[in-house]
This record gives structure tokens, sequence and C-alpha cells, in this order.
């Protein structure tokens, strides 16, 4: 069993870590066409900057997500490949043409506009379909007939459940991504850029923790395995819901070293990033033994042990590779002035 | 067409679409490679020119590489989920490497590009150096898997359960090291004409003599050097892997030849279509004993025929018209770059003529045809398994149905990003022309990659 929570917790790891590097990415994308018009301000400028070099390692992690679906629980994959094949050929189609008029939106400068909007439009899409994964492995949507599997789309899309996983998702992704930007307009001295995504974090917080709420309340109708296991961690979710107060005041407090800011932008990332963490942690763990409720376990599909050992080995070869190459990255984009307070900036035309 | 033709049709053309954009993201990086490392020697800001715009392109390729390679890896769970099964159980490891490649690759290309005015000229080198590594490791690792498909092992089948799993005796299959050389080999060379094909058409456009004529002449004499080196290398490869296919594939050999009966001094047969009805080969020129030879290195080499297999395993017999049509071009493209060379050294002439000019040209539409071809055959030769002899495809496909839908929903949004990057490459360029780079690579203090109007 040991060997099936390492393989699960990698894999949840992998989720969380894109799913936060998604949020930004989508959500960077979506901010960058809502403040296109506004050129003044540079929220769309402070957007792209973080967006240019970051959306192919974040669309990497997807891949390393689907890869470790398959090497780390290969009957899983089975199922989750049969079931999703709709949703899952809806989310490609929409994150190849995101994916590549992002790209063409920095070359064709022209036609920035309507690249911009096409990109923006469709990958906001995105998270809400990705996150439709989590209720579908719920299992009340796929049937299970003599050995054949497949999904009532019918049954899905008329589930409020699903529709506040939806919601959840895409209010989430603005929420974080703001929130991010934020920092990073602080970060690159674009007060005007800051002033106008605290302002979307302040308002945004508070519709994705309703969110949050409507989830757990169609849950307990729909799904009351998991919502039985998630109250059972209840001291959790409440230390979740106390980082996001946190959060939210961090946004309000006077800033340290600007006089006259508000809000402490840095604060508010971490203690928001640590409650998704806890939540998440409180939904993968009431998830287990489930992959896809209640016919794929952990332990059902789990992939050859000496297979298992040899990924692991892997994992542990390429973090350490790669880690460096994260830092390097990390300081040249996230953290070096010279990047961030560029001043010949490429205004829209 | 059935559910299962629709699944194949649907994923070749995926593959088909992404290969384009795959093998020219793993040549083109070494192109720039070069073109770096020979500026930092001569100081010929030529050179640096060519890296800066090569860089753009691959980035605007790369906008299609990068999402249709994430369709082709989730579309494997999704349409041949039984395959997928048995992949994750035996042979993950080069998929879960082949991850670490991506990232090394993704990372230091966003380095490369948009850090490459802040980073010192060693860093810059070494960024290239890393991205141009981690697209021919990505190519290799995920040939890997083709490799095993055709030469499985490291796992055995009791049952109808797998058991028996040796992870890197599957990952080290007999044909991984050839296979893999293979398609990176040909990749360089692809990358190499490509360069050859826009270099050769503006140097028709453009006035003899003048300083962007000689900027396209540097390139093209650069990228036939590279073409020439690869296209060579790549051949004696493809030797290599018909032995491969003679010992452990032989049915796909005989399809590739269209042999149907097995002898010692077969012939080789070039060009014509294989006839089931008469079994062989019409319209097509034989080369006695020539098979035998190419096959084990003797004449006397029993080459086994189609008629020792049951029908029903035999590939598809179209598969030699892709062979020939593969190699055929592979040897074109050595013979253009010989020409070339002999023209441009011995004959120490000036100018090329306009027709080699042309054919200059057309090489890089060759070369990514003679991809193409070679994955239809590679992969069309081992039907009908996924895993030869393990897993059929048909047991591979999944068990939903209508499919027909995603086919054309897919087969539209690649024409879409297909006409898009052609016209998104069209406008940059245009806009960005070769005497603008020349003049801000001469001042001081412009950027140069920055640059972007």
């Amino acid at each position: 069993m040991a060997e099936e929570l390492l393989a699960i917790t990698v894999l949840w790891g992998f989720v969380f870590i894109y799913a936060v590097m998604a949020t930004m990415d989508f959500g960077a994308g979506f901010w960058s066409m809502i403040y296109f018009n506004r050129p003044k301000i540079k929220a769309t400028n402070v957007a792209n900057r973080y967006l240019s070099p970051t959306w192919e390692v974040t669309n990497t992690f997807i891949v390393a997500i689907v890869v470790a679906v398959y090497s780390l629980f290969p009957t899983a994959a089975y199922t989750l490949g049969t079931v999703l094949l709709i949703p899952g050929s809806i989310i490609l189609l929409l994150l190849a043409i995101r994916s590549a008029f992002l790209v063409f939106s920095n070359i064709a400068e022209e036609y920035r506009k309507p690249l911009t909007y096409i990109s923006g439009l469709s990958g906001i899409l995105i998270p809400g379909l990705l996150i439709s994964v989590l209720p579908i492995t719920h299992g009340d949507f796929v049937e299970f007939s003599d050995g054949r599997q497949s999904l009532d789309l019918a049954h899905l899309f008329t589930s409020p459940n699903e529709y506040a996983f939806i919601g959840f998702s895409i209010s989430s992704t603005l929420f974080l991504s703001s929130l991010l930007l934020a920092d990073y307009s602080k970060a690159s001295e674009e007060m005007e850029a800051y002033t106008v995504y605290r302002r979307d974090a302040i308002m945004l917080g508070p519709v994705s923790i309703i969110m949050a709420f409507l989830i757990m309340f169609t849950l307990k109708r729909e799904a009351f395995w998991i919502y039985e296991n998630m109250i059972d961690d209840l001291p959790l979710l409440l230390l979740s819901l106390g980082l996001f107060v946190i959060g939210g005041l961090a946004l309000f407090l006077p800033s340290i070293n600007k006089k006259g800011v508000r809000g402490i932008p840095r604060l508010a990332v971490i203690a928001i990033t640590l409650q998704y963490l806890t939540a998440s942690y409180v939904y993968g763990k009431a998830h287990l033994p489930y992959i896809v409720y209640p016919e794929v376990t952990i332990a059902s599909a789990f992939t050859d042990p000496s297979s298992f050992r040899a990924i692991f080995a892997t994992y542990i070869a390429g973090f350490l590779i790669l880690f460096p190459g994260f830092i390097y990255f990390w300081s040249l984009f996230m953290n070096d002035k010279r990047y961030l307070r560029q001043k010949q900036t490429k205004d829209p035309a | 067409m059935s559910d299962l033709l629709i699944a194949r049709s649907l994923f070749g053309t995926t593959m088909g679409f992404h290969i384009i954009f795959a093998t020219i993201g793993v040549g083109l990086p070494l192109m720039m490679l070069t073109a770096e490392l020979l500026y930092q020697k001569t100081k010929d800001h030529d050179y640096v020119i060519m890296a800066k715009r090569w860089t753009k392109a691959f980035a605007v390729l790369l906008g299609v590489g990068i999402p249709t390679g994430t369709i082709a890896g989730t579309q494997l769970s999704l349409l041949w989920p039984g395959f997928m099964e048995v992949i994750g159980k035996v042979m993950a490891l080069p998929f879960q490497i082949e991850i670490y490649a991506f990232f090394i690759e993704a990372l230091f290309m966003s380095i490369y590009v948009y850090a490459a005015e802040r980073i010192p000229p060693w860093m810059r080198i070494s960024s290239l150096v890393l991205v141009a590594f981690g697209a021919f490791a990505s190519a290799v690792l995920i040939t890997n898997v083709h490799a095993f498909e055709g030469t499985p092992q490291g796992f055995r089948i009791v049952d109808g359960e797998i058991v028996d799993v040796d992870p890197w005796a599957a990952f080290f299959n007999p044909s991984f090291i050839v296979t893999a050389g293979h398609v990176a080999l040909s990749a360089y060379t692809t990358g190499a004409f490509v360069v050859a094909s826009v270099a050769a058409f503006k140097m028709l456009r453009t006035p003899f003599g003048t300083r962007v004529y000689n900027f396209h002449k540097k390139a093209l004499m650069l990228s036939l050097i590279a073409g020439g080196i690869f296209s060579f290398l790549t051949a004696l490869n493809g030797h290599e892997s018909a032995q491969y296919l003679h010992e452990y594939q032989p049915e796909k050999l005989a399809a590739a030849e269209g042999l149907f009966e097995t002898q010692s001094y077969a012939p080789l047969a070039i060009g014509g279509f294989t006839d089931r009805e008469t079994q062989r080969v019409k319209w097509g020129i034989k080369i006695p004993w020539a098979l035998s030879f190419l096959a084990g290195n003797s004449f006397d080499t029993v080459v086994v025929g189609l008629n020792d297999f049951p029908e029903e395993e035999w590939p598809p017999l179209f598969v030699h018209t892709l062979f020939n049509a593969m190699v055929g071009i592979g040897s074109l493209l050595i013979f253009l770059s010989l020409t070339a060379f002999v023209w441009n050294k011995f004959l120490k002439k000036e100018h090329f003529p306009r027709f080699l000019m042309w054919a200059f040209v057309a090489s890089g539409p060759l070369a990514v045809l003679g991809i193409e071809f070679g994955w239809v055959f590679a992969c069309t030769g081992r039907q009908p398994w996924t895993i030869y002899r393990v897993l059929s495809t048909a047991d591979s496909v999944t068990t939903a149905e209508n499919l027909g839908i995603l086919f054309i929903l897919f087969a539209l949004v690649y024409v879409v990003l297909g006409v898009a990057v052609v016209f998104v490459m069209l406008y940059y360029f245009k806009k960005n022309t070769v005497i603008e780079d020349i003049n801000r690579a001469e001042q001081k203090n412009v950027p140069l990659y920055g640059s972007n109007t």
C-alpha cells in the first residue's frame, strides 16, 4: 500500500502544481485580453511579461500529469482515457488554439488584438473543462457495464455539482491570477496595473469562496461519500478558510516598503496558495482510495512494482537535474529587476 | 469507415501534422547552435542574425509543435487505452524521461529568447545547447516507444496478465539505438534542408552580390554542408535499420520489398506497385541478389517472404511504395548536396545554375515529405499490431464510438493552425527584413533578439 500512496501523492503534487501554474497562465491570458484597450495602465503589458516566458513550462506540466497517470496507474488511465474521450478532446482542441494564438499574438503585432481575444477566450474555458475531470471521477456519471465504460454526458451537464466545480474553477483562475499579477505588477513598479489587479482580486476572492461552499453543498447531495470524508478533516478546512481571511487582510494592510500604498500582495499570494494547498489536500485525501469511484482504486490501478521503482528513481534524478534550471529561470523572470522594470515596453498598437 | 479505421486516421492525422513541427523543431536548434558558434568564432554578424531569425521561426513553430505534441501524448490514452495500459506497465520510462527533456527545452528556450540580452555569451550558448539537447532527447525517447512496439522485450504475458516486468530491458530494446538514430539524423537533415530551401528561394529573389544575397548564400552553404553530412549518415543508419527489420520484423521488410517467396539471392525491387494477386511487383526495376546482400551483407542470405506468414498478419502492401519514396528522397538529398559540393569546391563557380537553385528550394519540402513517408511506412508496416505479436491494433482501440465528429474537429483545427502558422511566418519575416536585422546587429546597444516589430 505504501508505494501506491507514494505514487498518488506524486500525482497529486503534479496536479496541484499544474493547477496553480495553469490558473496563473490562463488567467494572465484572460486579463491581457480584458485590459487590452487600456494600454495606459500597463495591465496587459504586465500580464504578457509574465506569460511569454512561462507558458511553455506550464504546458509541460499538463503533459507530465498525463504521463504520470499512465505510468503510475495504467488501469486508471484505461478508464479515464475511455470516459474522457469527448471532454478530453475538447480540452485539447481549445489548448491547441489557445497556445498557438498566444504565440502568434506575440509575433504578428498588427493582428495582436483579434489574436489576443482568441487565445484569451479559449484559455478561460479550459480550466472549467479541466476541473470537470474531478466530478467525473466521483463516479456518478460513469457507467460500468460488463467491462465497458462510458460517460453519461447528459447527466454530467445537468448536475449542479458539475456547475459548482466549473464556477469554482473559473473564479479561482481569475482570483489567483489577479493576485499574482498584483504582486508581479508591484515588483515591476507598475502601480496603476497593481491598483487594477488588487481591485480584481478583492472582488473575485469572495466569489471563489462562495463557489467553494457551493461545491461542498452540492457534493453533499451528489457524492456523499467524499463529502463525508472531507468533513472528517474539518479542522483543516477551517484552516484553509483562515488562510483565505489572512490573504484577504494582506490586501488591505499598509505596504511595508512603499508609503501610501495598500496591500502586501506577496503575503496574500503565499496565504492563498496555502489555502488551496490545504483544501486540495483534504479533497485528495477524501478521494482515496478511489481514482474513479467505485471501480478503480489506487491499488487496483497501480503499475507493476518494478516499473514504479524505475520511474520513481527517474523522478528523483529528474528533480535534481531540473531544480537548478527552475531556480535560474525564476531568478531571470520573476526576480530580475531588469526584466520586471523594463522601461522600453512594447505597447500594443 | 469502422471506428478502428477512424481512430487510426485521427491519430495518424495528429501525428502527420505534429511531426512536421517536431522534426523541424529538432533540426532547427542544431542549425541555430551552429550559427551561434560560428558567430562567436568569426564575429561575423551574419551568423548571429541567422541564429536570431531561425530562433523566431523556431518559436512560431513551437507554438504549434507544443500543443500538437500535447494532443498526441493525450490522444494516445484517449484513442488507444488498451495500448497505453500495457505501455504504462512496461514502457513508461521513456515518456517519463521525455518530460524532463521537455522541461529542459522549455526552460532554456525561454531563457535564450527572453533573456538573450541579459545573459553572458557563454550562457547563451549553454542555453542553446540545452535547447538542442532537450529537443534531441525528446525525439529519441519518443522514438524509443516506437522501437519497443517493433521489438518488444522486458516482460512476459501469462494468461493475459503482464508479469516479470523489467522496465530497463524494455527501454533498451534491440532496435532502440538504430531507430532513434534514424529519427534524430533525419530530423537534422530536414532542419538543414528547410533552411536551404528558404535561403535558395531568397537568393533567387535578391540581386546577385548584394549584402542580403551574400547573407543568404552563407546560410545556403552552411545548410547544404550540414544537410549533406546528415543525409549521408541517415542513409548509413537506414541500411542498418533495414537489417534490423530483416532480423526482427521480417514480414515488414518483405512487404517493403514486395517479396512473397522466401529465397536466397533475393532481388531488390525498386519502384512499381505490389500486386497481391500475381504476388509480384508490377512496373518495378529488379536488381538481382541486391536484397539478400542488403539484408545480410552476403548474396546467399535467405530473405523471408510474405508467404511464410498468415495473410491476416501481412502489413498493407502499399508500404512498398512508401518505403521507396522515403529512400528515393533520401538519396536525392545526398545527391543534391554532393552536386553542390562538387560545383562549389571543384568547379569553383560563383553561381549555382537556376535549375540547381530550384532543386535546393524543393529540398526542404521534399525532406519533410520523406519524413512523412518514413513514419507512415514505419507505422502501417507494423500492422496489424500496435506491439509486434503481443497486442493487436484492434485490441488497443477505445471502445467509444462515433469518433467521426472528433476526426472532423481535429482535422479542422489542424487546417486552421497550419494556415495561420504560414501566414504568421510570412508576416513576420516580411516586416522584419534581413537588412533591418543587419542594421540592428551592427549598431551597439540595440537589442537584436528583443526586436520584434
